[in-house]
C-alpha cells in the first residue's frame, strides 16, 4: 500500500466513513436494493459509532501491549546479556507467523472464555511478530560509525539505546507497527465468533441472516480504516525518518 | 570447578518448576461439555510412572540449566517431548473409569507448558547445530513419524480430542482435504495468474503502481467481509451463465472461499516478483543482450532463474497464510478444518476447538519448513552460479 492517495480522495474517504458510522440511516437507500425480503439495510443491533469505537480500543490496547513488549524484547536479545538469545528468538518468531490467527483465537478460549479477552491475547501475539521482527533488524543494523561516535564520545550503554539506537531505529519500528495495525484492524473482525464486540458482529450477522447490506458496510468501514490508519502512520514514519536525517525512500 | 548456567536454561527451568509442581498436568471432566477438575502428575499415572515422569522432567531441567554439550541436550529434550507425549496417553487411559464413555481427559496447562519448554530447548539446540535444509526436513518427517505412530498405535485414543475424531472421523478427512484443496488450489490459481501479472508490471512501469495499489487494498478488507461479498456476485454467475452451476460454481460454498483466498494470495506473488525482477544485477541483462538472447530468451533464462528465490518467498507466504485463512472458510460453507472450530466455539467444546486448530496449525507449520528449505536450497544454488 504505498498508495499516496491524494489528499483530497484521502479526506474525502475520511469524511465518508465519520457521516457513515455517526448517521448511517442516511445511507439506506443506497444499501437497500441489496437486502431481501425487506430486511433492514443498516445494522439495527447497536449502533455502529459505538462498534467501531469499541473495534478500535481492542486494536490499540493489543497493539500498545505489542509494541511494549516486542521493544523490550528486541532491546534485550540485542545487548551483550541476551545476546545468546537472539539466534533461538529468530527462530521463534518464524514459527509464530505460521500460527493462523483464527487458530490462536480458538485455542485462546478455553484458557481466558468468551468475550473481549481471546481476541486481545490472538491480537496481542499476531501483532507481536512483525514489530519484534522490524525492531531486531533496526537494531541489528544500525550504522557502525555512528555507534562507535557515540561510544567514542563517552556514553554509557544506556544513553546510547535512548539518544541513539532508539531515535534512529525508530521509522523501521514504526513500519512494524503499521503492518501489525492492519492485520489487527482485519484480525478484530473474527473476534466476534467468540463474541468480542467489533464490526465483525455486523459482518456476522450479515453472514447468518444472508444480508449483503450488513456484510458490506462491516467490510467497507474496517476496510476505511485501514487504508487512513495505514496512511497516516506512514505519514508520520516519514515524518521520523526525515528527522532523523534517513531522507524518504 | 565453578557451575556455569545457561541464561536460556534458566527460563526453561522456571517453566518446568512451575508447570511440574504447580499446574494441573490433566483435566478430568464427566462429559464433554462440564468444567473439568485438575490432576496432577502424580494423580494423573500410576505412582511408580508418575514418578518415573517427574524424575525425566527434573533431570532434563537440570541439563537444560547448566551449560552442557549441545548433544546431551538435544537427547534429554527429545527423551523429555517422548516421555511426555507417551504418558499423557497412559494418562487418559488410568483416569477414565473403565467402560466410562463420557468422561473426558485432556492435556492440562501443566502438560502444554512442558511440551512448551522442551520443544524450546529442542529448537534452541536445532538453531545452534545449524542445520542444512535437507536435514531439516528431516527433522520435520521424523516428528511427523513419530506423531503418526502415537496416533495409529492408539496410545491417544483415550484423550478427549481423539474421542471427537472418533465421533466424526469421516468428515475429518473430508474437510481435511477440502482445507488442503482450498489452500492449495487457490495458491496454484494465484500464481498462474500472479507471476504473468507480476512480468507484466515489471516490463509496463505505469501499470504496477496501479495493479499493486488495488491489491494492496484488497488485503485491507476484513477475510470474513470478502468472502461474505463474494456469495452475491457468484451466485449471480451460478444462475446466469450456462455450464456454471455444474463446474461447481454457486453463492454459498466453495467458490467464494476460493475466490477470496485467490484475491488474498495475489499480492505476495505479483509484489515478489516484481521486486525479484528489479533486483536482477543489470550486468546480468547486459550480457544476456550483448550475446544476443531475444526479450523471452532473457526473461526465461536470465531474469526468472534470478528471481525465483524472491518468487518463491512470496509463495511461502500465501501458502501459510492460506493454510490459516482456509479456517474461515467454514464461516460460509466452504468447508475445511474451520468447520470444528467454529462447531466447538458453537458448542463451548474445546476439543473440538482442537480438533480443528491443531491439524491447522501443524499443516502451516510444515508448508513453512519446508518451503524454507527449499527457498535455501533454490538461493544456495543462485550464489554458486554467480560465483562460478
Amino acid at each position: 500500500m504505498k498508495a499516496r492517495l491524494p489528499a483530497l480522495l484521502r479526506l474525502a474517504v475520511l469524511a465518508l466513513l465519520v457521516v457513515f458510522i455517526t448517521s448511517p440511516s442516511w445511507f439506506e437507500p443506497l444499501l437497500k436494493p441489496l437486502t431481501e425480503n425487506g430486511a433492514p439495510a443498516i445494522y439495527n443491533q447497536g449502533s455502529l459509532l459505538s462498534l467501531t469505537l469499541q473495534h478500535l480500543r481492542t486494536v490499540l490496547v493489543a497493539t500498545v501491549a505489542a509494541t511494549i513488549v516486542a521493544v523490550a524484547l528486541a532491546i534485550l536479545v540485542t545487548r551483550p546479556a541476551g545476546a545468546e538469545f537472539l539466534p533461538l528468538s529468530r527462530s521463534l518468531v518464524n514459527i509464530g507467523q505460521t500460527f493462523p490467527p483464527v487458530a490462536v483465537l480458538a485455542l485462546a478460549v478455553p484458557a481466558v472464555g468468551f468475550g473481549e479477552k481471546p481476541t486481545l491475547i490472538a491480537l496481542f501475539l499476531y501483532g507481536l511478530l512483525p514489530i519484534f521482527e522490524n525492531a531486531l533488524t533496526a537494531l541489528t543494523t544500525l550504522p557502525g560509525n555512528v555507534m562507535e561516535a557515540a561510544r567514542g564520545a563517552g556514553m554509557t550503554g544506556w544513553q546510547r539505546l535512548m539518544k541513539v539506537e532508539l531515535p534512529l531505529s525508530a521509522p523501521v519500528i514504526l513500519g512494524g507497527i503499521r503492518l501489525s495495525v492492519v492485520i489487527s484492524l482485519a484480525t478484530a473482525t473474527i473476534g466476534s465468533t467468540v463474541a468480542a464486540k467489533t464490526l465483525g458482529e455486523v459482518i456476522i450477522a450479515g453472514l447468518i441472516s444472508n444480508n449483503l447490506a450488513f456484510v458490506l458496510q462491516g467490510g467497507l468501514i474496517v476496510a476505511a480504516l485501514a487504508v487512513l490508519i495505514y496512511d497516516g502512520l506512514s505519514a508520520i514514519e516519514r515524518y521520523a525518518a526525515r528527522r532523523m536525517g534517513q531522507g524518504v525512500e | 570447578m565453578t557451575i556455569r548456567f545457561d541464561k536460556l536454561g534458566v527460563v526453561i527451568a522456571a517453566i518446568v518448576a512451575y508447570a511440574a509442581l504447580a499446574a494441573p498436568f490433566a483435566t478430568f471432566r464427566a462429559n464433554r461439555i462440564v468444567p473439568g477438575q485438575a490432576r496432577s502428575i502424580l494423580e494423573a499415572l500410576p505412582p511408580a510412572l508418575g514418578m518415573v515422569l517427574v524424575a525425566v522432567v527434573i533431570a532434563a531441567a537440570i541439563v537444560a540449566l547448566l551449560r552442557t554439550p549441545l548433544i546431551l541436550r538435544l537427547a534429554v529434550s527429545v527423551v523429555a517431548l517422548v516421555a511426555l507425549s507417551v504418558l499423557i496417553g497412559t494418562a487418559g487411559g488410568f483416569l477414565t473409569p473403565a467402560g466410562n464413555t463420557f468422561a473426558r481427559v485432556a492435556p492440562a496447562s501443566g502438560f502444554w507448558l512442558l511440551i512448551f519448554a522442551f520443544t524450546l530447548l529442542l529448537a534452541d539446540v536445532l538453531t545452534r547445530l545449524n542445520l542444512s535444509p535437507w536435514s531439516r526436513v528431516g527433522v520435520l518427517v521424523l516428528a511427523a513419524l513419530a506423531i503418526a505412530v502415537l496416533l495409529v498405535s492408539g496410545s491417544w485414543d483415550s484423550l478427549s480430542i481423539l474421542k471427537e475424531y472418533a465421533s466424526r472421523a469421516d468428515s475429518f478427512w473430508a474437510e481435511a482435504s477440502k482445507h488442503v484443496s482450498l489452500a492449495l488450489g487457490s495458491l496454484a490459481g494465484a500464481v498462474i495468474v500472479g507471476i504473468p501479472l507480476g512480468i507484466l508490471c515489471h516490463r509496463v512501469e505505469k501499470l504496477q503502481a496501479g495493479v499493486l495499489n488495488v491489491l494492496n487494498i484488497i488485503q485491507t478488507i476484513p477475510s470474513i467481509a470478502l468472502f461474505g461479498l463474494l456469495i452475491a456476485p457468484l451466485g449471480w454467475v451460478a444462475v446466469h451463465v450456462p455450464g456454471a452451476a455444474a463446474i461447481g460454481i454457486r453463492g454459498i460454498g466453495t467458490a467464494p472461499a476460493f475466490v477470496a483466498l485467490f484475491l488474498y494470495s495475489l499480492l505476495p506473488v505479483v509484489a515478489n516478483t516484481v521486486v525479484g525482477l528489479a533486483g536482477v544485477p543489470r550486468a546480468a541483462n547486459d550480457a544476456a543482450r550483448g550475446v544476443g538472447m531475444t526479450d523471452r530468451q532473457r526473461l526465461f533464462d536470465v531474469e526468472f532463474p534470478l528471481a525465483f528465490p524472491v518468487i518463491l518467498t512470496g509463495i511461502r507466504i500465501v501458502l501459510v497464510q492460506n493454510i490459516g485463512l482456509a479456517t474461515i472458510a467454514a464461516l460460509i460453507g466452504g468447508g475445511g478444518f474451520g468447520v470444528f472450530v467454529f462447531q466447538g466455539v458453537g458448542q463451548t467444546a474445546m476439543d473440538l476447538v482442537l480438533l480443528g486448530a491443531l491439524p491447522t496449525v501443524a499443516l502451516a507449520f510444515a508448508a513453512a519448513i519446508i518451503l524454507d528449505a527449499v527457498i535455501e536450497m533454490t538461493a544456495t544454488k543462485r550464489r554458486i552460479v554467480e560465483t562460478a
